[in-house]
C-alpha cells in the first residue's frame, strides 16, 4: 500500500521539474503566436546544420582520441599484476569526477594562447575528462576474460601481433564498443568545456542553445535546437545502453586466469605507459595547481586570499560562491536521494525493462536544456519561481537523481530473494526482514549515491548557469565568470577557485568510497 | 515429526512437485536423493514454507502449517549457496536466529560462541563472511541454521560447491555432528555416495514424486524399478519384456579357472574393490566386484556363481 505513494511522490516532482519544462521547450519550438508551426527553416538552416555537423565530428575525434589515450592503459590494468593498480584504477577516475569547469579551467591554465580557445583544446581536454571511461570499460572487460584464450592462440602457434589482431580484439570489440559510445555521448553533450575552450566559433548544439538563449535571448531558435539535441541525445542513448547491455550477463573468467606480472620486455612497455599515463593525467592538475600559486611577485596565496574578497566580476565574494555551492548541493544531494531513492525502491521491485531507461532519461537529456526549460516554463504566474532559492538545487537534483537510480537500483536487486528468506527462515517477521536486511544493505547503497550527488551537484553547471541568480553564484558559475574576464589576476583567482571546487568534489567521491566498503557488525 | 501429503507445486503448467508424500521420524536423517531437476529443492523450499503449494499439506509434530508463514514454523534451511548477511560479520550471522526469538544478549554471546566451537570457527567472532574461505562459509551457515534450535533442519545440497578432499571431511563431520546433536534432518543431494553416508534412510525422487524411501540397504537389494536401480548405480540391469532382472555385483561369485564359461573385458580397481567387467558364452555382460589384491585380469577365464538372493525382478 505504501508502493503508490512511493512512486507518486517522484512521480509529481519528474511531473512538475521534468515533463513540465520540457513540454514548455517543446511548446515554445513548434508553436507560433499560438498555432502549430514547424520551424524549418531552423532546423534544416545553414547555421544548424553546421552546428551539427561539428557537434558529430568534434564528439568523434574526442571519442577517437580517448581511445587511442586509454588503449594503452586499459592493456596494463587489463592484463597485468602490479604494485599499485589499484591506485591507478582509483586515479584514472579523478580526472572523470572532476567538475567540467574544473578540467576547463585546467586546460586553459596548462596550454599556451594559442592553442587555448581551439578546437585542440577541446578535444585534449575531453580525451583527458574520459580516458576514465576507456580504462574502466575496456580494462574491466579484458581482466575478466583472462588469457586463456589468448594463451590457446600462441600453444597453437599465433605470435604476439597474431594474437592481438586475430584473438584479444575481436574479443574486446564489445567492451570497445560500450566504451566509444559513452565517450561519444559525453563528448556530444559536453558543455562548459566547449563554452570555455572553444572561444566563439566552436559552437555545438548544447553552447548554441546557451547563446541563443542566454546571450541572443532567441528563446525560439534555442528550443527547436533543444528538441534537436533531444532526438540526437535520445538516439545515442539507445546505441550506448544496448551496446552497454551486451556487456553485461557475460561469464566471468574462471579465477585460475588472474592477472600475471609483467615478465621480459613487457615490464618496460607497462612501465612506459604508466609513466605516460601519469604525466599526461597529472599535468592539466599541476598547471592548474601552479597557476592558483603563481602571482605577480612569485609563487603566493594571493589568489587563495582574494576569495575573501569583494570583486567587480561577481556581486558576491568567490567565497560566498563556495558557501552557496556547499549549500545547494546539500539540498540538491536530500532531493535527489528521496527522488532516485523512491524511485529505485519501485524499480527494483520489478525486473530490468525499458523503465529503468525512462528513468535514466534526464541523463540524456542534457543539463543545458533542463536549465533553459526552466527559465521559460518558470518564469510567469502561476509557477514564477525565478526568485525562489529552490530552482538550483532542484535543477541540480535533476541532473543527481538518474545516478543516484543507477546506483541504488541495483543494490535493490542484488539483495538477493535468497538473503530474505534465510532471514524468514531464522525466524524474522517480513517486517524484521525489511529493517535487518534490505534497509542495512540499501544504506550502503545510499551512502554511495548521496557522495555521488553531491559530488555531481557541486560540479553542475549546465542547468545552474541558466538559473543561478546573479548575486547567488555557485562555484563553477563563478570560475566561468572569472575566466570570461582578461588579465592574469581573474585568471588566477579562477585557478585557485578551480582548485577549491576540485578538493570538495573530490572529497565527496572519497566520503562516497568510503561508504561503499563500510560494514557494520552484529 | 515431519510429514508431507500429496505435495503439488506448477510452475507455469508443468507440475514439479507431483504429489510428493514424506515422512520424517524425530532424531532421524533423511537424504533426498535425485537428479538435478527432479524437484527436491522445491520440495524442500516447500517444507520450509517457502514456495506456496497448489495442493497438499505439511505437519510439523502433527500441526497442519501448510498456512504458516516460514519464519514461525522453526524450521532451520541451509542454503545452496549459503545466502549468509554480507552486511554482518561471522558472529552476527550466527546471533540472527537467536536476536530474532528475543533471547538475551547474554544468552546469545554464550550460544554463538558455543556454536563456533562446535563447527570449529572459535575466534572468528569478528570476521567479514565474504574473507572466509568456502569450506569455513559452509560452516558459518551450519551454525547459524543450528543456532535457533530448529525443530527440523533442512540442507540444500550444502557441500555441492566444495572441492573432494574438504567435502569428504565435512561430508563426516555432519553425520557426526546429526547424530550427536540427535537432529531431525531432510539432507539434498543429488550424490548417490553422500546419501548413502548421510541417511538412516534416502527418499528417492523422480519428477517431483518420491518414488521410495527406505535404509540404504534396502534401497540397494529391492530398488523400486528400473530406473532407480539404474540411477543408484546398480551396473546389472537386464531389461525382459515388461520388468527388469537387477543382478547385485557382489552377489556374482568370480573364480578363476581354465575351464571357466566366461571370460573378463574390462578389470578396474575401484578402491579396495576390483570391478570387472565379464561376459559369458552367451553373451551376456556382466559386472562383478572383488575385494581381493590377486583379482582376475583382463583377458583371464573365469567360471561365474550368482547367488539367487542377489537377483531382484522390478518392474520397468
Amino acid at each position: 500500500m505504501w508502493l503508490p505513494a512511493a512512486v507518486a511522490a517522484p512521480a509529481a516532482f519528474l511531473a512538475l521539474f521534468f515533463a513540465y519544462p520540457l513540454a514548455a521547450i517543446v511548446v515554445r519550438g513548434m508553436t507560433q503566436g499560438g498555432s502549430l508551426s514547424v520551424p524549418w527553416s531552423t532546423l534544416v538552416g545553414e547555421e544548424t546544420l553546421r552546428i551539427l555537423w561539428f557537434t558529430t565530428w568534434q564528439a568523434a575525434l574526442s571519442t577517437a582520441l580517448t581511445l587511442a589515450a586509454g588503449l594503452p592503459l586499459a592493456w596494463v590494468v587489463g592484463r597485468f599484476a602490479f604494485r599499485g593498480r589499484s591506485l591507478v584504477l582509483a586515479g584514472v577516475l579523478v580526472p572523470f569526477v572532476l567538475p567540467t569547469l574544473v578540467v576547463a579551467a585546467a586546460f586553459s591554465s596548462l596550454l599556451p594562447d594559442r592553442l587555448d580557445r581551439s578546437v585542440w583544446a577541446i578535444l585534449l581536454a575531453h580525451a583527458f575528462f574520459n580516458v576514465a571511461v576507456v580504462v574502466r570499460v575496456v580494462g574491466g572487460y579484458w581482466a575478466e576474460l583472462g588469457s586463456a584464450i589468448s594463451d590457446a592462440a600462441a600453444v597453437l602457434g599465433a605470435g604476439p601481433m597474431r594474437r592481438l589482431r586475430e584473438v584479444t580484439l575481436p574479443l574486446l570489440v564489445p567492451a570497445l564498443a560500450a566504451a566509444a559510445s559513452l565517450t561519444f555521448l559525453f563528448c556530444f553533450t559536453s558543455f562548459g568545456v566547449i563554452l570555455v575552450l572553444g572561444g566563439p566559433r566552436a559552437a555545438t548544439l548544447e553552447t548554441e542553445i546557451y547563446n541563443q538563449a542566454a546571450r541572443l535571448f532567441d528563446l525560439r531558435t534555442a528550443a527547436v535546437l533543444s528538441l534537436l539535441q533531444l532526438t540526437a541525445v535520445a538516439a545515442i542513448v539507445l546505441v550506448t545502453s544496448r551496446l552497454e547491455g551486451r556487456l553485461l550477463g557475460r561469464p566471468r573468467a574462471p579465477r585460475w586466469a588472474a592477472l600475471r606480472r609483467p615478465v621480459g620486455r613487457e615490464r618496460g612497455a607497462v612501465a612506459a605507459v604508466l609513466v605516460l599515463s601519469v604525466a599526461l593525467l597529472g599535468l592539466p592538475v599541476a598547471s592548474l595547481v601552479v597557476r592558483s600559486l603563481s602571482t605577480a611577485d612569485g609563487v603566493g596565496l594571493d589568489y587563495y586570499r582574494a576569495l575573501g574578497r569583494e570583486t567587480s566580476v561577481l556581486l558576491v565574494t568567490p567565497l560566498h560562491a563556495a558557501l552557496n555551492s556547499l549549500l545547494f548541493a546539500t539540498a540538491a544531494t536530500a532531493v535527489a536521494l528521496v527522488v532516485g531513492g523512491l524511485l529505485a525502491v519501485a524499480l527494483a521491485r520489478r525486473r530490468p525493462s525499458w523503465l529503468d531507461g525512462l528513468v535514466l532519461l534526464p541523463l540524456g537529456a542534457s543539463a543545458v536544456m533542463l536549465g533553459f526549460g526552466f527559465v521559460i516554463a518558470f518564469d510567469e504566474p502561476p509557477l514564477d519561481l525565478r526568485a525562489s532559492v529552490l530552482l538550483v538545487p532542484f535543477a541540480q537534483a535533476l541532473v543527481a537523481a538518474p545516478f543516484v537510480v543507477r546506483i541504488l537500483a541495483p543494490a535493490l536487486r542484488a539483495v538477493e530473494a535468497r538473503l530474505r528468506e534465510a532471514a524468514a527462515m531464522l525466524g524474522a517477521s517480513p517486517r524484521r526482514v525489511r529493517r535487518e536486511i534490505d534497509l542495512p544493505l540499501a544504506a550502503q547503497a545510499a551512502g554511495v549515491a548521496a557522495g555521488f550527488a553531491f559530488a555531481v551537484a557541486l560540479g553542475e553547471f549546465g542547468a545552474t548557469v541558466f538559473v543561478a541568480q546573479a548575486d547567488r553564484p555557485t562555484l563553477p558559475v563563478a570560475i566561468f565568470r572569472f575566466l570570461g574576464r582578461p588579465g592574469a589576476e581573474n585568471q588566477g583567482v579562477a585557478a585557485a577557485l578551480a582548485v577549491v571546487l576540485a578538493l570538495l568534489t573530490m572529497a565527496a567521491a572519497a566520503l562516497s568510497e568510503r561508504a561503499g566498503s563500510r560494514r557494520s557488525a552484529l | 515429526m515431519l510429514r508431507t501429503e500429496g505435495l503439488e507445486v506448477r510452475f507455469g503448467g508443468r507440475l514439479v512437485l507431483d504429489g510428493a508424500t514424506f515422512d520424517l521420524a524425530a532424531g532421524e536423517t533423511v537424504a533426498l536423493l535425485g537428479p538435478s531437476g527432479c524437484g527436491k529443492t522445491t520440495f524442500l523450499r516447500a517444507v520450509a514454507g517457502l514456495q506456496q503449494l497448489d495442493r497438499g499439506r505439511v505437519l510439523l509434530d502433527g500441526q497442519d502449517v501448510t498456512r504458516m508463514p516460514p519464519h514461525r514454523r522453526g524450521i532451520g534451511l541451509m542454503f545452496q549457496d549459503h545466502a549468509l548477511f554480507p552486511h554482518r560479520d561471522v558472529a552476527g550471522n550466527v546471533a540472527f536466529g537467536l536476536r530474532m526469538a528475543g533471547v538475551p544478549a547474554g544468552t546469545i554471546a554464550r550460544r554463538v560462541e558455543e556454536l563456533l566451537e562446535l563447527v570449529g570457527l572459535a575466534g572468528t567472532n569478528r570476521r567479514a563472511v565474504e574473507t572466509l574461505s568456502g569450506g569455513e562459509q559452509q560452516r558459518v551457515a551450519l551454525a547459524r541454521a543450528l543456532a535457533p534450535s530448529p525443530r527440523v533442519l533442512l540442507l540444500d545440497e550444502p557441500l555441492g560447491s566444495l572441492d573432494r578432499p574438504l567435502h569428504e571431511r565435512l561430508l563426516e563431520e555432519l553425520a557426526e555432528l546429526f547424530e550427536r546433536l540427535s537432529l531431525s534432518v531432510v539432507y539434498v543431494t543429488h550424490d548417490v555416495a553422500e546419501a548413502f553416508a548421510l541417511g538412516d534412510r534416502v527418499a528417492l525422487m523422480r519428477a517431483g514424486r518420491i518414488v521410495q524411501a527406505a535404509t540404504p540397504d534396502e534401497l540397494w537389494a529391492r530398488p523400486a524399478d528400473e530406473w532407480s536401480a539404474r540411477f543408484l548405480g546398480l551396473a546389472n540391469v537386464e531389461v525382459d519384456g515388461s520388468v527388469a532382472r537387477v543382478t547385485r555385483p557382489e552377489a556374482i561369485r568370480v573364480e578363476r579357472r581354465a575351464d571357466g564359461n566366461a571370460i573378463v573385458v574390462r578389470a578396474e580397481r575401484s578402491g579396495p574393490v576390483v570391478r570387472l567387467r565379464v561376459r559369458d558364452s552367451g553373451g551376456r555382460e556382466l559386472e562383478a566386484v572383488v575385494a581381493a589384491v590377486d583379482a582376475p585380469g583382463k583377458g583371464d577365464r573365469v567360471a561365474l556363481d550368482i547367488d539367487p538372493a542377489g537377483v531382484v525382478v522390478v518392474p520397468r
